[in-house]
């Protein structure tokens, strides 16, 4: 029998705040162990929690970036289950009135060939909600040490719907996902920081049939290639136990990365019993509408929207709006080059093949990955150069001489060509007694184009840009050429 | 609730993660009982649109704005207090899943 | 009583202006009484009189500089031992916080130091305040100073039985469900539980957030509003505390306010259930009320032979959650013999808690699991409302309600140890006034044939301080109940 995959995801994101969600103690990745705490992070005897506004005004707008609905209020609700690494030994969070409701998010997955455009189509989310992170735990051979630096960071956890049907799916949905969260500043979604961690509910169904099959939740999925693995891992042991006639059993497995496998976590059954009731040390938080609509204003567009945009109104082709669009910072820059000259494709390319070569190689020398920001060209420096060829002050050629100085001096293009002295000369008389001399010294190449060869006219050409270091106006030493052979 | 109530203790002691004695149990248990029965009181009541009250007060809307971060502890005051500590972390036996 | 011990902090407060003595020389006095006769009455777990003798030093060394901070400037103050103050014990009488000291002080701590207060002692109480008779105590059980074979109420039985005993001038108790007003009234001294978020609670130690509220004991009611007057206000560090409504200058205006007031009597509370001589003595008091031209009104408040099991819902169930932060991991107690994270738990939880705490983690723990949560959790808190619509109607019609504080007088030790359901009817008259949020106070009212102490309870609607204290003066003042004093 076939099978039909059904996944949905549940994705914890850390929100970029100063400070934690429930009190003023700072965080840092990677600070040294328990420098981060105070009594509330503790969970010492008498410490209550006071919320952190910025984490919801944060996630307000990760709901919006996300096509959700802003609930008028929302409020705190414990979660109760005993762990080491939970101080408290209650998770607070939004249980029965999430901040963020509903949503969707575009996906595109990957199409035949890399510079062919996939198709696109919409993941339905349930909710977004706020909650607070527990501490680290690290497993040593004879014990377990614990670090609260990460306890009460703020997390949003992002619950799809079962609305993905494959790996690939899932992996395109968390790459979309990643992008319009980075895109807003919301959070840097580093998987290895632990700044974005994926749960991963699968179950099958028989092809055709309505009812959803016994799923099965993976945890622990700290990169988006264990995400796949995992997915696909355990869509082959599904498949294999219906096969067999066996039943899934609904349970919590937790994928091992060394062996790639995942297995059970059987303690875990009675442990879904969280005894969730409202938190009573913290009071609802009502929703502002005109602060909510304040917030969306000063979102960022959607990256695909934006691809859309590029590819429809600027006429750019997929293989260049790929390159643009997942990146905010290069996007921009390249938006602020058309404020300055209007020419998208000519500076589109320069973007996306001559800055991007440009920067890799200095990367290649230099420690870390170098941004745009890194380097020493501005928007104006590709624009102006963009704007000077197409004026005809220099030609494509001498562009390419003059993008590898600017991107070594910061000099702008112009003075380059002026230093350089590399401007096209538009001289007729120097031009025209040089094309004399041409002429007089190649009487064959004039008889073949008299002749209607216009080819031989190239051979007059080279030794006069010989001669100008091809500053030569090409259409006027065309011109000039044509009247002085007519005329002789 | 219908009749008379009976608390499943091994149940609900170990979702609290408190270790009972036999003793413990058998007393425990039927003192629990006895509460549940003198609870049945609460059916008399019609609640029908009564609004649940979590607070004593109805306030909404408190919060730290300004995202400033204040002091935090040196790891001392942590290991101080704990049974066990190493490199300062708190250390516990084993996890095991 | 001439003793210096015995005096009211106003009394005090004239005798530091007028140079007649000093901190030191109360505080030592204090001291010397606890030497005296704490082994009888056992109030203390702990005190530090060192620690104490320097805060009063600094008090004298302020007056003599003319900086005096006020009446509570240098007057010793005991405190519960579930409040935190600074590098003191806080072990909530219990052996799960054996060696835990506090890092921090709670707000009304603070508060009372900047008045000048001296903060001492660990004032002995049912373990993390779950009980009516300080019996629960893992380190000693207290005694009424009136008649040693009984017992003083609980849970602030330490702070009651410190005052009547003379062992301090005024303490701090807690109070969920009647902890202050009960034994206040089964010792003879003013005990008041203050409206819901008047105090801070950051840093008292939560058994029921939403029903816990610090308040004070003293001799008198201008003493207990002049306590009142130095802790109140909103906290930054606690989301339920509330900003003061109304008339604060309690202890000017209890002096000022006169009446008569409308003084309403629920006939719920004079049923089954009361002990005659306790129900004679208020009825008596009601009278006096009324001869003063106070115009008493028969009321009802259907629902309050409610407020015990909602309460016992309410109160387990946030309790279940509260305690579970003591696991044996950071600070808590931790069992020698457990060789597993989980085990680690129970063990360590098995072992720290005493019976009652046990009994009420695993009532709350049921309350709120799954398949029970509707039946008895959701439903209390539907009744609790119901509970708070008869106070508010009540009050369209009068200035305050008149109780007894508690159904009957202190009882003998053991008594009720092993009949829970007898033992949580002892608040009877006091849990409603919590569920409300409302603010309560109890007041010598007189002596059973027997010698033991009668409280009567003036309930006022919420913020309504200042009358309730005004109500509870007059009375007091007409009276010589409160210049009694035990023969220890
Ligand atoms: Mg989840
Ligand atoms: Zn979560």
């Amino acid at each position: 029998m076939d099978y039909d995959v059904v996944i949905g995801l549940e994705i914890h994101v850390q929100i970029k705040t100063r400070t934690k969600m429930f009190t003023a103690a700072p965080y840092k990745y990677g600070a040294a162990p328990n420098t981060l705490t105070d009594a509330v992070v503790l969970g010492l005897p008498g410490t209550l929690p006071v919320l952190n506004y910025e984490a919801i005004e944060k996630c307000a707008q990760l709901g919006l970036m996300l096509g959700c609905e802003i609930a008028q209020e929302c409020k705190w609700d414990r979660k109760n289950y005993f762990y080491p690494d939970s101080p408290k030994n209650y998770q607070l969070t939004q249980n029965e009135q999430p901040l963020c409701i509903g949503g969707k998010v575009e996906i595109e997955l990957p199409g035949p060939s890399r510079n062919v455009e996939g198709a696109h189509r919409w993941v339905e989310l349930n909710r977004i909600h706020l909650e607070e992170d527990p501490g680290k735990l690290t497993h040593e051979s004879f014990d377990t040490v614990i670090d609260f630096n990460r306890a009460g960071v703020p997390l949003a956890e992002i619950v799809t719907e079962p609305d993905m049907s494959s790996s690939t799916e899932a992996v395109a949905f968390l790459n979309c996902l990643r992008n319009l969260i980075v895109y807003a500043d919301i959070s840097d979604c580093d998987m290895e920081k632990g700044q974005m961690r994926c749960d991963a509910n699968v179950s099958l169904r028989p092809v055709g049939s309505e009812k959803l099959g016994t799923r099965t939740e993976m945890k622990n999925l700290n990169s988006i290639s264990n995400v796949k693995a995992a997915i696909e891992y355990e869509i082959e042991r599904q498949t294999e136990i219906l096969e067999e006639g066996g039943s899934v059993v609904q349970e919590t497995r937790r994928w091992d990365v060394e062996s790639a496998c995942s297995f059970s976590l059987r303690s875990k059954e009675e442990a879904h019993d969280y005894r969730y009731f409202p938190d009573p040390d913290l009071v609802p938080v009502q929703m502002d509408r005109a602060r909510v609509a304040e917030l969306e204003a000063e979102l960022p567009e959607r990256p695909l929207d934006k691809q859309r945009r590029y590819q429809e109104a600027l006429k750019l082709p997929f293989t260049t709006t790929s390159v643009l669009c997942p990146n905010r910072e290069l996007s921009e820059f390249f938006e602020a080059a058309l404020e300055v000259h209007n020419a998208p494709k000519q500076i589109a390319n320069y973007i996306t093949n001559d800055l991007l070569r440009e920067l890799s190689e200095a990367s290649e020398h230099g420690e870390s990955a170098l941004s745009v920001s890194d380097c020493k060209l501005m928007p104006a420096h590709i624009a102006t150069l963009a704007k000077i060829i197409d004026e005809g002050v220099i030609s494509k050629q001498i562009g390419k001489e003059v993008f590898n100085d600017m991107f070594q001096t910061g000099d702008m293009p112009d003075a380059i060509v002026e230093k350089k002295g590399l401007k096209q000369s538009n001289d007729t008389g120097e031009i025209e007694a040089l094309c004399r001399e041409a002429i007089a010294g190649n009487a064959k190449a004039v008889g073949q184009y008299k002749e209607g060869n216009a080819k031989a006219l190239n051979a007059l050409k080279g030794p006069v840009m010989k001669a100008t270091k091809g500053k030569a106006n090409p259409a006027m030493l065309d011109q000039l050429l044509k009247k002085l052979i007519d005329e002789g | 609730m219908s009749e008379q109530p009976h608390i499943d203790i091994d149940y609900v002691a170990n979702l609290a993660r408190i270790e009972l004695s036999a003793d413990e149990k058998a007393k425990l248990g039927s003192q629990l009982d006895d509460i549940l029965g003198y609870f049945e009181k609460l059916n008399a009541v019609d609640i029908d649109g009564v609004e649940p009250m979590a607070h004593a007060h109805k306030v909404f809307n408190v919060w730290r704005a300004g995202d400033e971060p204040g002091d935090t502890f040196s790891p001392e005051v942590l290991t101080k207090m704990a049974p066990e500590q190493r490199e300062n972390q708190v250390v516990v036996p084993k996890v095991v899943e | 009583m001439s003793d210096i011990f015995y005096k009211t902090i106003s009394e005090l407060a004239a005798m530091l202006a007028a140079g007649e003595t000093t901190s030191v020389a109360i505080t030592q006095a204090v001291i010397d009484r606890i030497t005296a006769v704490d082994d009888k009455v056992k109030a203390f777990i702990s005190y530090d009189a060192g620690d104490a003798l320097a805060q009063a030093a600094a008090a004298d060394a302020r007056r003599t500089e003319g900086q005096s901070l006020g009446p509570l400037d240098g007057v010793p103050i005991g405190i519960k031992d579930t409040l935190a103050v600074k590098d003191q014990p806080l072990r909530c009488a219990s052996k799960m916080l054996e060696s835990y000291v506090s890092p921090f002080d709670a707000t009304c701590i603070a508060k009372l130091r900047e008045a000048g207060a001296v903060i001492y002692g660990r004032l002995n109480m049912d373990e993390f305040a779950m009980g009516s008779s300080t019996e629960n105590s893992a380190y000693q059980t207290t005694a009424n100073p009136w008649d040693l074979e009984t017992i003083p109420g609980g849970s602030s039985g330490g702070s009651a039985a410190a005052v009547a005993a003379g062992e301090a001038i005024a303490t701090l108790g807690t109070d969920t469900g009647g902890s202050i007003r009960q034994p206040a009234a089964l010792c003879g001294v003013v005990g008041m539980k203050p409206t819901y978020g008047l105090i801070s609670r950051y840093g008292l130690v939560a058994f029921a957030s939403s029903l816990d509220q610090v308040g004070p004991f003293a001799r008198t009611v201008e003493d207990a509003a002049l306590l009142m007057e130095a802790m109140l206000g909103k906290d930054d560090l606690d989301s339920t505390s509330i900003a003061p409504q109304g008339e604060t200058n309690y202890a000017a205006a209890l002096k000022a306010k006169k009446g008569p007031w409308k003084l309403g009597v629920p006939r719920e509370f004079f049923g089954e259930g009361i002990d005659p001589e306790v129900k004679a003595n208020i009825e008596q008091a009601i009278d006096w009320y009324q001869s003063q031209g106070c115009e008493i009104v028969d009321i009802s408040l259907p629902h309050s032979e409610l407020a015990v099991p909602v309460y016992y819902i309410v109160a387990t169930a946030e309790a279940s959650s509260n305690l579970a932060r003591f696991d044996g991991v950071r600070y808590s107690h931790r069992s020698p013999d457990a060789n597993d994270a989980m085990t680690l738990f129970t063990k360590s939880r098995g072992e720290g808690f005493g019976d009652e705490v046990k009994r009420r983690i695993i009532l709350g723990t049921y309350v709120l699991s799954s398949g029970y949560y509707d039946a008895y959790y959701l439903r209390a808190q539907k009744v609790r409302t119901l509970i708070r619509n008869d106070f508010e109607k009540a009050f369209e019609q009068v200035d305050a309600i008149l109780t007894p504080t508690s159904p009957t007088p202190a009882f003998k030790q053991g008594e009720r140890s092993d009949d829970p359901l007898a033992m949580y009817l002892s608040d009877i008259y006091t849990i409603s006034v919590n569920l409300a949020g409302l603010p309560g106070i109890s007041v010598p009212s007189g002596f059973t044939e027997s010698g033991l102490p009668i409280g009567l309870q003036v309930i006022c609607k919420a913020f309504g301080e200042a009358d309730m204290f005004a109500i509870a003066h007059a009375f007091e003042q007409a009276h010589d109940h409160h210049k009694q004093t035990p023969s220890l």
